[in-house]
């Protein structure tokens, strides 16, 4: 895969997708996942991605994260593309990616250690008293709920303060409770959000701007105004119908 | 290797700290191979009918099918539990060089293997009624476990993407291992009969077995990131 | 368009000269081979056999150094067509190596008195097979977009292990007695013998060329088809659902 140059204006985003890419391949067909996405986030900036089941969102948060290559195009965070940038990516998917073995704790040591978090010890603990677990620290992720468990994997995400959060269907799991929690966490690290999720109130509350996918291209782009949940339902609806 | 070497270090700790404190909790693999290996030893022990005489000519041989044997149980289960469980992904992720991931990962089948030969070797010296020399014993059984654990772990990470992966593990395995085999075989076998005469043969053995040693470790940090990567 | 299209044309007309060029030089060889050379001094007619045996290790061999080849390329450029000629070169190698293997068995029951031995070139030949057929298998069994990356992978080690293999059942074979001697020492070999030899080998060598195009054109052909998925998958198609040709299967 050539590595091409970024745009020059990629270095001041965020976040930047250049007629990206990518196909699923199966045993006996190889289908396209994304055609030629291009999008640039600002830094800051938190975007909804919605559209139907198998319109790519997914793929483009993988490929955003650097777990999936672009069979085309190119992809920038910051001006790097993901394999350098892993330090500043934040990604949470609706698998918790947590060793079931290890306490909360130990999952976000683990963690920390591996991103270089300095005193790793205490910003466990407050990340922990943050998505309200403390007194389950040293419970065993297999002994744990599936909303508990996906509290850790959001502080999992967050320990090493991460600019760019990609969130796959966070809310897998979640109590109405749970995510008004990882909204507020959220909205609290200031960084980029990139936002995939079926629940598109919470999406519209918490995100300044829409791209709604269809088949792998960008059907709709909302960029002005106060999102609204029924507009944006409306969209991905007219998109499930047209595929 | 990453120029920032105290932070590879630290990275390097945390995933070897990992596979033991998960391995310790789910006595998953060692376990297995441990008993696994016992359990060999005692069949070919039946199949021989080893009076002493023949067990210093079988034994070298005996010894090393079962350790491939159980260095293949704790090969496939070590990228394979990551992956059923997604937490492949955690690794990916993280800002690590993949040689530490490679690494920790070695580590954590030297370590398996290591446990089942301390186990397994007194076993069967007390089975097969054997008399060997300890240190030359040990050095040809660690280069070719290091050897054995090296491609291994490589491959482990590959078949873990396939269907039938315990099947093609060993598939692809066990031909590469062949000189492996043969060298360890043939240094054990001098570490095992009375001593004198080969002595020279078993150096050579060893000289190869590290010379293996190097080259597929080293080929196995390079390709490694292709063999993990997600794409 | 005009361009890929005489591009076509052009590798089509290749493909077609290495196949005929092969068949006339096969032809040429395998009369030399039955009716030009003589019956050797001590192995009598069994010798001819090397005229086949050899030239078939040689491609086996080179197969498998492009498979090696093919797959540094394919881990550096990401290339489809890498990927191809190192698939279409690894079953042609699988292939040559079972035939050596097949050969060499025929010639050693008259000559050494047995089917097999465990010289090293022999176990080298073998594990080599089984090195090659576990590179197809991967190929088959990988999830989807993994195949050639490992494919690759393999391809790389299997290589590197061949001199160590080699290099470890020589040392290996001279601490065994041999089984039983192998007489092809002692004899000169004639210029025509020479001669004959080079032309098979030549034969091979573009018979192999042949073949590696022909299965790198099936392969770039099947993937322009996935890609448009116009492949029937009959295996996806509900049950009682019309067959994927359209003819829905009347009584």
């Amino acid at each position: 895969m050539s590595e091409a140059a970024p745009p020059p204006e990629a270095a001041s985003q965020a976040l930047r997708l250049q007629a990206v890419s990518a196909h699923y391949q199966g045993q006996s067909v190889t289908k396209p996942a994304l055609a030629d996405v291009t999008l640039a986030v600002q830094p800051g900036e938190r975007v909804l991605i919605a559209g139907p089941n198998g319109a790519g969102k997914s793929t483009l948060l993988r490929i955003a994260a650097g777990l999936m290559r672009p069979s085309a195009g190119g992809v920038w965070l910051h001006g790097v593309e993901p394999r350098r940038a892993r330090q500043v990516i934040g990604y949470l998917a609706h698998a918790t990616l947590l060793y079931d073995e290890l306490t909360a704790q130990e999952n976000l040591l683990f963690a920390a250690t591996l991103y270089g978090v300095p005193e790793p010890g205490a910003r466990v603990e407050t990340m922990l008293r943050q998505v309200g677990l403390s007194s389950r620290a040293d419970s065993r992720v297999d002994t744990l709920s599936r909303g508990q468990q996906q509290r850790v994997a959001l502080a999992r995400a967050l320990v090493h303060r991460p600019a760019v959060l990609l969130l796959d269907e966070p809310d897998t799991g979640l109590d109405a409770a749970a995510f008004d929690l990882l909204e507020e966490l959220v909205r609290d690290a200031e960084s980029t959000v990139l936002l995939a999720t079926h629940d598109l109130q919470a999406g519209a509350r918490l995100c300044q701007r829409t791209v709604v996918l269809t088949d792998g291209r960008v059907s709709h782009h909302a960029t002005s105004g106060p999102l609204d949940a029924r507009d944006i339902e409306r969209h991905v609806r007219g998109a499930a119908a047209s595929a | 290797m990453t120029a920032n070497r105290p932070r590879y270090l630290r990275q390097l700790r945390a995933l070897l700290w990992k596979e033991a404190l998960v391995e310790s909790r789910s006595r998953e693999t060692v376990l297995a191979a441990v008993i696994f290996a016992l359990l060999i030893l005692v069949i070919f022990s039946f199949a021989f009918d080893l009076r002493v005489d023949q067990a210093a000519a079988v034994a070298p041989g005996v010894l090393w099918v079962t350790f491939s044997f159980a260095g293949d149980i704790a090969l496939g289960r070590t990228f394979a539990r990551e992956r059923d469980r997604r937490t492949l992904d955690v690794l990916l992720l993280a800002p690590v060089d993949r040689s530490a991931i490679y690494l920790a990962k070695l580590a954590a089948v030297v370590a398996t293997m290591l446990l089942v030969e301390i186990v397994a070797v007194p076993a069967s010296i007390g089975l097969f009624n054997l008399r060997v020399d300890g240190p030359r014993l040990a050095l040809s059984l660690g280069l070719g476990t290091l050897g054995f654990a090296g491609v291994g772990t490589l491959l482990a990470a590959v078949t873990a993407h396939t269907r039938a992966r315990e099947a093609l593990l060993p598939l692809l395995l066990f031909p590469l291992q062949v000189p492996v085999i043969l060298a360890t075989v043939k240094s054990t076998a001098a570490a095992i009969q009375v001593p004198g005469g080969e002595a020279a043969d078993a150096g050579s053995w060893l000289a190869l077995l590290a010379g293996f040693d190097v080259l597929f470790l080293g080929l196995s940090v390079l390709l490694f990131d292709y063999a993990i990567a997600d794409d | 368009m005009l361009r890929a299209d005489s591009e076509e044309l052009e590798r089509g007309v290749t493909t077609r000269a290495l196949g005929i060029g092969s068949l006339l030089l096969l032809v040429v060889s395998t009369y030399g081979t039955f009716f030009l050379a003589r019956p050797d001094r001590v192995q009598g007619d069994a010798a001819r056999i090397v005229y086949f045996h050899v030239p078939m290790a040689w491609v086996a061999f080179l197969a498998f150094f492009v498979v090696f080849i093919a797959g540094i390329a394919y881990l550096r450029t990401r290339k489809a067509i890498w990927d191809h000629v190192g698939r279409a070169s690894a079953e042609v190698g699988v292939l040559f190596t079972t035939l050596v293997l097949v050969t060499g068995s025929i010639w050693g029951f008259p000559i050494w008195g047995t089917w097999w031995s465990w010289d090293p070139k022999l176990t080298t030949t073998l594990i080599l097979w089984f090195l090659y057929l576990g590179y197809l298998m991967v190929r088959a069994y990988a999830e989807p977009p993994r195949g050639p990356r490992y494919a690759a992978l393999l391809g790389i080690l299997g290589f590197a292990d061949v001199p160590i293999v080699y290099l470890s059942s020589v040392w290996w074979r001279t601490l065994h007695p041999a089984p039983v001697i192998g007489p092809l020492a002692a004899q000169q070999p004639s210029a025509s013998i020479v001669w004959l030899l080079l032309l098979s080998l030549a034969a091979f060598t573009l018979f192999y060329a042949f073949l590696v195009a022909v299965r790198v054109r099936i392969e770039q052909v099947g993937a322009g088809l996935r890609s448009q998925g116009e492949v029937p998958s009959y295996a996806d198609a509900p049950i009682g659902s019309p067959a994927p040709h359209g003819g829905a299967a009347r009584i």
